[in-house]
């Protein structure tokens, strides 16, 4: 059990931590490219639309 | 595609399928009744059963009465939205929202004059407090959650909700949930977890409620006409799907026996305590906050009428909420059996989160940038712009408290009391409250609320009452935190246990009265919605024609 227990806690300290700062880089470049700035302005506006 | 007049007429799969079921339901409750245990639980396994018959008779009535085919998805190229739930859940949570104050207000005075129950074990505090918490958290927040979840996945994803059945299954499935729930309080069966009190047989019904909700939802999305998911959807689905994972965390427990209410955790010690904490945090952190985000970032700038700050920030704000909140848990105990490394982790994810709050705060409050004159004009937009303030005023004092040296004199202090009701009241209700000033007259097809003045009173009323609850609560709390810990000279405790209550005494009659206020203004609210509804001045064709509509020609 305790032998789990290191390994577990290890892994998370690590991997886990870095495959959470990895997906979170991720995101980043998704909500920040030049790329998708048209696509963002108009989704900030979609409350606004009426059908 | 659509269903014409001529299909010949039959019950459909989840008709058919639902009665069946509530059918069977009624019948396993009416057995269950005659062999409960106790006499509580016999009168819950009748509700149960009266509940169901009462599902099959209205299931089957309405399928006599309907024509044969379904609503269609759309008329006229236009969605044909399902806005009946909407409506249901908008009138519960104002229904609820004032009899969870009321029963706060009562709890208030029977902590400033304890003869206030009045001697009976129905009104004890012990039983009064989760009646309050459940019925402002999960009866008002939770209806308010739903009935505005499912008015934005419909508006931005411009295609009618899932479901025949399912959508009212969830609405009036959830209420009778809070109805088990809250006369079992009142009756003494709870398992003693914070909100998170109900037995093993409502967490069982709430469980297929909310897989319900989570799939007609989900549904919805999927079957939008816009290929972008907007950002508040994001926001509810993962409210939806957090709660679910949580509810069946920390509600993972073997009942002594079909015929008994009472049921054993599978968790022991302090992961038991951890389990409840992720839960119980994260409940605020999922239910009470990214829920209730989602009103904001659909209703400020709707109310508005200005896009959204900055797309891009609340992209980045939903996935750093998400990543931070479920690792905040452990501060609630701090200083207590569980390892310190896990109090030190959930420490610092709670100072963490402060950036993501404040990111999301300021998007909120800068979606007025060009528009900060209606501050003045629409008190409506006025309550949830002040609602956002407080967001960041309580997401600002919940990191600085999760910081072990303050909480060391915050905890178990009503510093703490303060802090939750500054985030409830300021932030989750205050939201609320402009979200139902918003629906009302969009539901009912009206052009504005009956009274514009009547809001601005409940504004300030409630306000007065927020600050009075409050500050007092601060005072209170340190007071009280500097009393437990004052040494005399001779290493003794300087005061008595007895001696902080007493000091409280003003304190509590503040903070009652600050209540009152809180429930007066709830009161305005709930006159002004009636008179809405049924007298203001109908809308002439769409609640809100700002702009010219394109027909797609077919």
């Amino acid at each position: 059990m305790p032998a789990a227990y290191k390994f577990f806690a290890e892994f998370a300290q690590t991997w886990g931590l870095l495959y959470f700062v990895g997906v979170f880089l991720i995101v980043l470049v998704y909500a920040l490219a030049p790329s998708r700035k048209e696509r963002f302005d108009a989704a900030a506006r979609m409350p606004l639309q009426e059908d | 595609m659509a269903q014409t007049a001529t299909t010949p007429k039959g019950m459909t799969f989840g008709e058919a399928g639902s009665a069946l079921a509530f059918a069977a339901l009624g019948f396993l409750s009416i057995i269950i009744a005659a062999k409960a245990y106790t006499p509580e639980y016999a009168f819950h396994a009748y509700l149960f059963a009266a509940a169901s018959v009462a599902s099959v008779f209205v299931i089957v009535n309405r399928y006599y009465e309907r024509p044969a085919a379904l609503p269609p998805l759309t008329i006229n190229g236009k969605p044909n939205y399902n806005m009946g739930p909407v409506k249901f859940a908008t009138i519960a949570s104002i229904v609820w929202g004032i009899a969870g104050f009321t029963i706060g207000l009562l709890i208030a005075l029977q902590l400033a004059f304890p003869s206030l129950n009045f001697d009976t074990s129905w009104l004890s505090f012990g039983r009064m407090r989760p009646l309050h918490t459940s019925a402002v958290i999960f009866a008002f927040g939770g209806n308010v959650l739903i009935a505005s979840s499912f008015y934005v996945v419909q508006r931005t994803c411009r295609a009618r909700m899932v479901g025949d059945i399912a959508p009212w299954f969830v609405v009036l499935g959830y209420n009778f949930f809070i109805v088990i729930a809250g006369t079992g309080y009142l009756l003494g069966i709870t398992q003693g977890k914070e909100y998170a009190e109900p037995e093993w047989y409502a967490d069982l019904f709430l469980t297929i409620v909310w897989v319900t909700y989570f799939l007609v939802f989900l549904g919805t999305v999927m079957r939008r006409k816009e290929s972008h998911i907007y950002v508040a959807n994001w926001f509810y689905l993962a409210f939806i799907l957090t709660i679910a994972v949580l509810h069946l965390g920390n509600n993972a427990t073997i009942p002594v026996s079909i015929f008994s209410p009472k049921s054993y955790i599978v968790w022991s010690g302090v992961q038991d305590a951890l389990v409840q904490w992720w839960y119980g945090h994260n409940a605020v952190g999922f239910f009470l906050t990214a829920g209730f985000l989602a009103i904001m970032y659909y209703f400020i700038p709707k109310r508005a009428e200005r896009p959204v700050y900055s797309y891009r920030l609340s992209i980045i704000h939903f996935w750093s909420l998400i990543f931070m909140y479920i690792w905040a848990g452990p501060h609630h105990l701090h200083y207590t059996a569980l390892p310190d490394w896990a109090q030190t982790l959930g420490m610092v994810f709670s100072v963490m989160l402060w950036m993501p709050s404040w990111g999301g705060m300021i998007n909120g409050l800068m979606t007025l940038s060009g528009a900060w004159d209606k501050l003045r004009t629409d008190p409506v937009l006025r309550l949830m712009v002040v609602s956002v303030a407080f967001y960041g005023m309580a997401t600002f004092e919940g990191p600085l408290m999760s910081v072990k040296a303050v909480n060391s004199l915050s905890h178990y202090t009503d510093w703490t009391i303060g802090h939750v009701h500054a985030g409830a009241l300021g932030w989750v209700a205050y939201i609320s409250f402009g979200c139902v000033y918003c629906l009302v007259p969009w539901l009912w097809n009206k052009k504005e609320l009956y009274s514009m003045k009547a809001v601005s009173w409940h504004f300030w009323i409630s306000t007065l009452g927020i600050v009075l609850y409050i500050s007092s609560m601060w005072v209170a709390g340190i007071l009280q935190g500097l009393m437990w810990r004052a040494y005399t000279s001779l290493g003794f405790l300087e005061y008595s246990f007895i001696e902080t209550v007493e000091a409280m005494h003003p304190f509590y009659i503040i903070r009652a009265l600050g209540g009152a206020f809180f429930v007066a203004g709830s009161l305005i609210m709930a006159w002004n919605v009636w008179k809405t509804i049924t007298s203001a001045e109908a809308a002439v064709e769409e609640a809100h024609p700002a702009q010219p509509v394109l027909v797609a020609a077919e």
